[in-house]
């Protein structure tokens, strides 16, 4: 019992004078604190089309993402339009470890719209339904053969429609120098004026442009298209 | 030009001491008289001493029979090509490219500082100075790669027999030095008759400003034009003209403004609508122009030196085209204000409008004959495709100056002889030929052609020394503008970002 005694004091002796001589080991790295999160969606209820707003905040995070979105930044928010009802579901992991959170936004229907009521056509539709531009050939200012039914089918119209006022614009196609389609384009539409004029059609109703090659209808370079740029084209003033 | 375009620095030159200031030889008491005499004698003196041609050899040569035959075919072919080359001899001759050229040997400006300014500086001078002297039209730049390698800085360092003597085999030599310092840019420039050892200097010039880009630019310009004068018989360079143009870079077809080689590019106006035709006057104060407004196609007056529009009255209907007379107190332009375009006059402010032609056909495209001021040329479709015509500025003698085909966009020479215009000569079905430019005699209506590279070619402007134009042209694939010498040669593109037509070349 003695030399037990002993021992073990001379074990706990020894032993405690060991750990003086000794430093004292350094403290245990202190846990990392885990990461908190929070998603909150305002409002939570949308209807389809409209709009929420996430927002979210995080602590010890530095790695946070959100299903669907991608990485975010730590605290942030952000528009959303989810087109059905959606859980967006935001993981933030940091060295203590991961952190989820959710939102959910709810999108519901919206109420049928009314019956549509069927609205009276306005003037500026029944003209471009009406009134047909006028083409010409090339190089020449004078409205042919071809053309006078279209010019006879918008006298018809104008005349039962005599509020309205108009533009006829000049275009001619590209080929040839700018300063002289200007002064075709410009004859041209004079020609559409005084051929509607000539059939009854008040002259003060109508204005005349020229816009030469400037406003081309057609862009390529073939007969078809120059055809198109060649015209008295007739807009409805407001 | 009246206005300056750099900074705001001061700029002064001097002319150096020199007591051989020999300008003599190259000058003439009327530069463009004297010019033209000289450059026919000239032509005439080359022929003298032309070789006898092919065809000359055997007719003196030759025996009767197969070699006759012969003969004949060779006198036919160049009966054949004859016209074309006396076409050749009277661009060259009226256009003032027939002179013989000087061989001009431009060395590298040396650097006088080692200012950290001076080298990016000096690079844009001897760039700049190198290409004005090129496109001049009046000298042949000889290669670089000839050149001794001590290149002078001064007078003192010029070995004089190493430049005269092949391979350079120069007649005139340029150079100099050109240091920042102090804040200040001082370049000095010498012209030199190396075939003249007794007494070289033909030249020496002083130019100091404020150091920038702008400024090496200019003086490059100024030094140009000083030699180009001597040079190019009597006839002042271009280096410092500008030329307006429209360009869409912007979104908007609208005027912008940049020096004759393409540098300095800058928007002048900003109306968001479409901008054509701009039309700079004679003095430079003023530029007019075509603009779509709310109530049409107006003429429009934009000054220079305020650097906004001024008032122009309005005058209704289609309004095109604005022409300057010589002497910038009137305005020629097309209007339809009296139901059909026709060309009309008005003062500069827009009063004392006055009809001068009364054609079933669209006219427009007018320009004076800047030398006379008593006739203008125009475009006329009075017969159907549009054609030029001429007329007095009273709006009698209306000639038609072009037979056939489609022409357009008239511009009258300096010198008064020629029209430069855009012509479809071929137009008909299968046949739509190419819109190219041609210069036309107009005493004689004899035309050569000018361009031959493709592309639709169209808007030639004169450039004030007869020599050069400059013109909108699609051959890289879309409206860019480019120029050349008189005689179709030294074509250079100007303009590279979005879609730039109609220049106007300044009248100085």
């Amino acid at each position: 019992m003695f030399v037990l005694a002993v021992t073990l004091g001379a074990i706990l002796a020894l032993g405690a004078c060991a750990k003086k001589k000794q430093p004292p080991p350094p403290p245990p790295p202190p846990a990392p604190p885990a990461p908190t999160a929070s998603l909150s969606a305002n409002p939570s209820s949308i209807q389809t089309g409209q709009s929420a707003s996430l927002t979210w905040q995080t602590t010890n995070a530095t790695d946070v993402s959100i299903d669907g979105i991608g990485a975010v930044q730590a605290n942030g928010s952000q528009p959303v339009t989810p087109t059905d009802s959606t859980t967006y579901h935001l993981t933030a992991k940091g060295a203590g470890g991961s952190q989820e959170a959710t939102a959910r936004i709810t999108v519901t229907q919206p109420p049928p719209p009314p019956a549509p009521v069927a609205a009276a056509p306005t003037d500026e539709d029944l003209f471009s339904q009406n009134v047909k531009d006028v083409y010409f050939d090339y190089d020449q200012a004078e409205i042919r053969g071809d053309q006078q039914s279209s010019v006879l089918g918008d006298v018809q119209f104008l005349n039962q429609h005599a509020s309205i006022n108009f533009t006829v614009e000049g275009h001619c196609d590209e080929r040839g120098s700018t300063e002289y389609n200007l002064a075709l384009g410009d004859k041209r539409a004079t020609a559409v004026k005084n051929a509607l004029v000539a059939a009854g059609v008040g002259a003060s109703r109508i204005k005349t442009i020229s816009y030469g090659k400037e406003k081309p209808f057609c862009s390529e370079s073939n007969e078809a298209c120059w055809q198109q740029n060649r015209r008295g084209h007739l807009v409805y003033q407001r | 030009m009246h206005r300056k375009w750099y900074g705001s620095g001061k700029h002064q030159d001097e002319i150096l001491p020199s007591n051989t200031y020999r300008v003599t030889i190259f000058s003439h008491g009327d530069p463009i008289s004297g010019f033209f005499s000289h450059a026919r004698m000239n032509h005439a003196r080359m022929s003298q001493h032309r070789p006898p041609s092919p065809s000359q050899k055997l007719l003196r040569t030759g025996r009767p029979g197969l070699s006759g035959l012969l003969a004949l075919a060779c006198a036919l072919v160049l009966l054949l090509i004859t016209p074309a080359l006396r076409a050749q001899d009277w661009v060259k001759t009226g256009t003032g490219l027939g002179v013989e050229k000087v061989r001009l040997a431009v060395a590298d400006f040396k650097p006088s500082s080692s200012d950290p300014q001076n080298d990016a500086l000096l690079k844009t001078f001897n760039d700049t100075l190198w290409n004005d002297l090129d496109v001049s039209g009046v000298v042949e730049l000889v290669s670089k790669s000839f050149y001794p390698l001590q290149v002078p800085g001064q007078p003192v360092d010029v070995n004089i027999p190493a430049w005269s003597a092949p391979p350079p085999n120069a007649a005139m030599l340029a150079f100099g030095s050109f240091g920042v310092a102090g804040g200040k840019l001082t370049v000095q420039g010498w012209l030199y008759d190396v075939k003249n050892t007794a007494s070289p200097q033909v030249l020496g010039k002083q130019y100091t400003d404020t150091p920038s880009d702008d400024a090496a630019r200019v003086i490059a310009h100024k030094f140009a034009d000083e030699i180009i004068l001597r040079l190019g018989g009597g006839i002042p360079g271009i280096a410092e003209s500008k030329i307006y143009f429209v360009s869409d870079r912007s979104g908007k077809k609208e005027i912008w403004v940049m020096d004759y080689d393409g540098s300095n590019q800058r928007q002048v106006t900003r109306l968001g609508s479409i901008s054509l035709s701009p039309r700079i006057s004679p003095d430079g104060s003023r530029l007019a122009f075509s603009s779509l407004t709310k109530t049409g196609w107006e003429i429009m007056m934009y000054s220079v030196d305020l650097n906004r529009l001024v008032s122009f009255p309005h005058m209704g209907g289609t309004n095109l085209s604005p022409a300057w007379s010589p002497d910038g107190l009137k305005l020629a332009f097309s209007s339809s204000r009296g139901g059909s375009p026709e060309i009309y006059i008005a003062d500069a402010n827009g009063a004392n409008l006055r009809s001068m032609t009364a054609n079933k056909g669209p006219d427009v495209s007018p320009i004076w004959n800047r030398k006379t001021g008593a006739q203008i040329a125009y475009v006329s479709g009075a017969t159907g495709l549009p054609q030029v015509y001429t007329m007095e500025t009273d709006g009698t003698g209306q000639q038609r100056m072009t037979d056939q085909g489609y022409a357009v966009s008239p511009s009258w020479a300096p010198s008064g002889q020629f029209l430069v215009l855009a012509w479809i000569r071929k137009y008909g079905p299968g046949d739509p030929g190419a819109l190219d430019l041609y210069l036309m005699d107009i005493a004689s209506k004899q035309w050569v052609q000018l361009t031959h590279d493709g592309g639709r070619n169209d808007s030639p402007s004169w450039a004030p020394d007869g020599r050069h134009i400059v013109f909108q042209s699609s051959r890289s694939g879309k409206e860019e503008i480019w120029m050349m010498l008189a005689d179709g040669t030294k074509l250079r593109q100007l303009t590279f970002t979005g879609r730039n037509t109609q220049p106007n070349w300044s009248w100085k």
